[in-house]
């Protein structure tokens, strides 16, 4: 069998990052390929380049053995290649069957939209895949299951061969889930060619034919799901040693700083409970949705738990505002530093004052040489590399703003210090002086926790992990247990020993 | 982006001093030292409210209720002077009135999230209303108000008026304010980036409320001067006025997104409409041309601000300190 679109050593770097050194991924008529991988992998970049939103730099891509490229998402699209995404791009404001021709619309007299016809061939196009909406409803008054039908009649209208489901379960009810699973087997009879992007194992075994497998940007391997099994696909998701060097100290465990017990939230954790001691590392692993940052945010006072109590020491310590939790001593470093962490156009040093203008003021009014004593100090102790504590945030590179926002934390001399992905999108260099500095607050009686997605990283620096899974605590690793195969059968939910 | 704004607040000085040449040239007595503090005490209103819509602006916000807040302080300022209240109080009051009429703004903006620019043009109506409903519509004369009501702004101390020594009085305090004490440095923060304020517990809404109070307060004040100034009170005084005071706020680089900007220049640009506005009908440039210079020199500010705090990029090939 002949796949219907090829992709051969594809490459594409970004600045600083190689998200895809040379992979290759076959889609075949009438069959589901699911294509797996970490967080980071280069899934999304693939389905980038697939949709002619990102250009490869190197590397072919070939439809029905015919080498092509997908300059722009028209091409794509214009190619037979759709996809319908974790959120669907679709228009909210428009109705269900202009949603679906949006482009192609049939068109009658003067060239006018023939509304009639469209919305006639949009109730076919439903009624082929057994959805149940009115053409002419509103797509802002349907669910997201609804939506992802209109995404696939819309694929089925443009007569896609090629149809890219990236994660579409991730926000659907069981019902709804089950609904889907009936569709995707609908394309495959209809002949079409399903790329199926899932963490979920028991969904990849129960719909794909096929399996592709990305690892750190790179081809690892592919083959028919008939052929492996769980622990195999994990091996190959994950195997890789932790090469990396970590400057992990042998740290001074001591007394528990932070006690959470029972820690909920309506819509996105439950009855999360840990306890973090001084002078401990203590990694949060999970994949990307898991509820990690939101159990984090509580924590720092930015949303409201609905159940739960903290205890800082012993002392049970309400978390409203995050006023009250920079006062109990928690801090958190957030992971958009862009967004929420550094406050372009002030410069560097009062940024770093930012939380502590309190200290750094007397008699209501701010001195400037105590401002700058206090940037200066905690800059130093993090090697801040920059022309002058004036210089304006914004022109700093990721790694340092990072530490300036970490400097900011340690200026109002916290307990429990939060690192949300405290090394994402910073380069090698500055990525070691970030763990070279949880290892030496960590060593200094600070105790910190680490939300990260690099297996190497949380098994360089963390003292103890916890995996969280679909919003709840799903394991818990210490010593010989941290393995890269049990933290992922735990994030994906595996039971079981590592194979 | 200090230097920067420095250059911009030296490209503003430039601007005016120019202005005051080309205006020499056609007329010498205008730059005499006398005049030019006529011309300064004639636009201390414009800069008080300036001021007050700079901190507002600074944090992503716009007071359109600014005139609304004057008249009606204004007006309540001249009712109490005609009930015989004692002018010290009075000036207690409407202070105090105006920061309530901006605490109203403040708290719809914190409290039900409506943006500013619907609360405040509801608002500017509303207390235009009420003057109305406080007055039918009538109006407080010259003869209506007690004259050391009426002499307060114009008495001479020093040399200047004491009208000019408020607007000094609040140039130096909104220095201070703005530079040295933590709520001014709220101001930047939240304008700059509110994401990061929220994570650094800075209440966005809790500094926008501040913001507001102080431009209702200032304009409280204000609405006292302007009235006992030019000796009368009615429902529409200083009607548009507050689109002048936004104008010299953005002349004077007031970033209209937030964030970024200096009393300096918020100074500067209400010193520069208050130039033009004098200076122009003395040169005998017809009132509506006077507009366009002043619609022209907006925009010609607003273009300045755009190339000054456009998108860098991501600034690739400077990263000696990335592969350090």
């Amino acid at each position: 069998m002949t796949p219907v679109l090829s992709l051969r050593d594809i490459q594409k770097s970004f600045p600083g990052v190689k998200a895809l050194a040379g992979v290759q991924l076959d889609l075949y008529p009438g069959q589901v390929t699911a294509l797996i991988g970490e967080n980071g992998a280069g899934k999304s970049t693939i389905v980038k380049i697939l949709t002619g939103i990102y250009q490869p730099d190197g590397g072919t891509i070939a439809v029905e053995g015919r080498e092509t490229r997908f300059p722009t998402a028209q091409a794509a699209s214009d190619a037979g290649v759709t996809a319908i995404h974790q959120e669907t791009v679709l228009f909210d404001e428009l109705t269900v069957a202009e949603n679906i021709f949006i482009g192609h619309a049939p068109k009658g007299r003067f060239g006018l939209i023939d509304r009639k016809a469209m919305e006639a061939q949009a109730k076919a196009l439903l009624a082929s895949i057994h959805a149940d909406l009115e053409p002419h409803a509103r797509l802002r008054d349907l669910g997201i299951a609804s939506k992802h039908l209109v995404a696939i009649a819309r694929a089925l209208s443009i007569d896609a061969r090629v149809v890219i489901m990236d994660e579409p379960t991730a926000a659907l009810s069981h019902k709804e889930i089950q609904e889907l699973y009936d569709l995707v087997a609908t394309l495959k009879a209809k002949g079409k060619a399903i790329l199926f992007i899932s963490h979920k194992f028991d969904e990849i075994f129960r719909i794909a034919d096929r399996y592709t497998v990305f690892r750190d940007g790179q081809f690892v391997g592919e083959g028919a799901m008939a052929d492996v099994n769980e622990g195999q696909l994990v091996q190959m998701m994950v195997g890789r040693s932790v090469d990396q060097i970590y400057p992990k100290r042998p740290a001074q465990i001591g007394a528990p700083v932070l006690t959470v017990t029972g820690y909920s939230h309506p819509t996105e954790f439950a009855d999360v409970g840990f306890t973090l001691h001084q002078g401990e590392i203590l990694g949060f692993y999970g994949l990307v949705g898991a509820g990690r940052s939101e159990v984090m945010q509580a924590l720092f006072g930015i949303t409201k738990p609905s159940h739960g109590a903290v205890k800082i020491g012993d002392e049970v310590r309400v978390i409203r505002s995050t006023a009250q939790a920079v006062a109990a001593g928690i801090v958190y470093v957030p992971e958009d530093r862009g967004k929420q962490g550094a406050v372009k156009g002030l410069p560097i040093y009062q940024n770093v004052t930012l939380p502590s203008l309190g200290r750094t003021s007397k008699g209501g009014f701010l001195r400037m040489a105590q401002e700058f004593a206090l940037a200066r100090e905690y800059t130093q102790r993090l090697d801040l590399r920059a022309a002058s504590l004036d210089q304006d945030v914004g022109l700093l590179s990721g790694g340092n703003q990072q530490k300036v926002v970490i400097a900011k934390w340690l200026a109002t001399k916290p307990r429990v210090i939060i690192l949300d992905e405290p090394t994402k999108g910073i380069d090698i260099g500055s990525k070691a002086a970030v763990h070279d500095f949880m290892s030496e607050l960590a060593a200094q009686g600070l105790a910190v926790i680490m939300v990260s997605s690099e297996i190497p990283e949380v098994l360089g620096m963390a003292d103890r992990v916890i995996v969280m899974r679909e919003g709840r605590i799903a394991a818990e690793f210490a010593g010989d247990a941290m393995t890269p195969e049990n933290l992922v059968r735990a994030a994906v939910g595996i039971e079981g020993e590592a194979a | 982006m200090s230097a920067l704004l420095k250059s911009r607040e030296a490209i503003l000085a430039l601007a005016i001093a120019l202005l005051l040449v080309v205006i020499a040239s056609r007329f010498p007595a205008f730059v005499t030292p006398g005049n030019l503090a006529s011309v300064f005490t004639d636009t201390s209103p414009l800069i008080l409210l300036a001021l007050g819509q700079m901190v507002v602006i600074l944090t992503k916000c716009i007071d359109l209720s600014v005139t609304a807040n004057l008249a009606l302080c204004g007006m309540i300022a001249a009712l109490m002077n005609g009930a015989g209240v004692p002018l010290p109080l009075i000036l207690l009051l409407v202070v105090a009135l105006g920061a309530v009429l901006g605490a109203v703004n403040g708290l719809l903006v914190w409290k039900l999230d409506i943006p500013s620019i619907v609360v405040t043009l509801g608002t500017m109506t509303i207390y235009r209303g009420i003057i109305f409903l406080l007055t039918d519509g009538k109006w407080v004369n010259a003869h209506q108000m007690s004259e050391g009501f009426k002499a307060f702004p114009r008495a001479v101390f020093l040399g200047l008026p004491v009208m000019a020594w408020i607007a000094i009085l609040g140039i130096v305090a909104f220095v201070l304010l703005v530079n040295r004490t933590p709520l001014g440095r709220a101001f930047y923060a939240v304008g700059g980036n509110p994401h990061a304020a929220v994570y650094t517990g800075i209440s966005v809404g809790r500094t926008q409320f501040a913001a507001f109070v102080l431009s209702g307060a200032l304009a409280g004040f204000v609405g006292y001067l302007w009235v006992a100034r030019y000796a009368v009170a009615y429902v529409d005084i200083a009607s548009g006025f507050e689109l002048d005071v936004v104008a010299a706020c953005v002349i004077g680089g007031i970033a209209i997104a937030g964030g970024a900007g200096s009393v300096a220049g918020c100074v500067m640009g209400a010193l520069f409409l208050g130039i033009m506005k004098n200076a122009l009908p003395v040169v005998g440039i017809s009132p509506f041309w006077q507009m366009a210079i002043s619609g022209a020199a907006i925009l010609i500010a607003i273009a300045f601000n755009a190339r000054g705090s456009g998108p860098k990029g991501r600034l690739i090939l400077k990263t000696p300190e990335v592969r350090a």
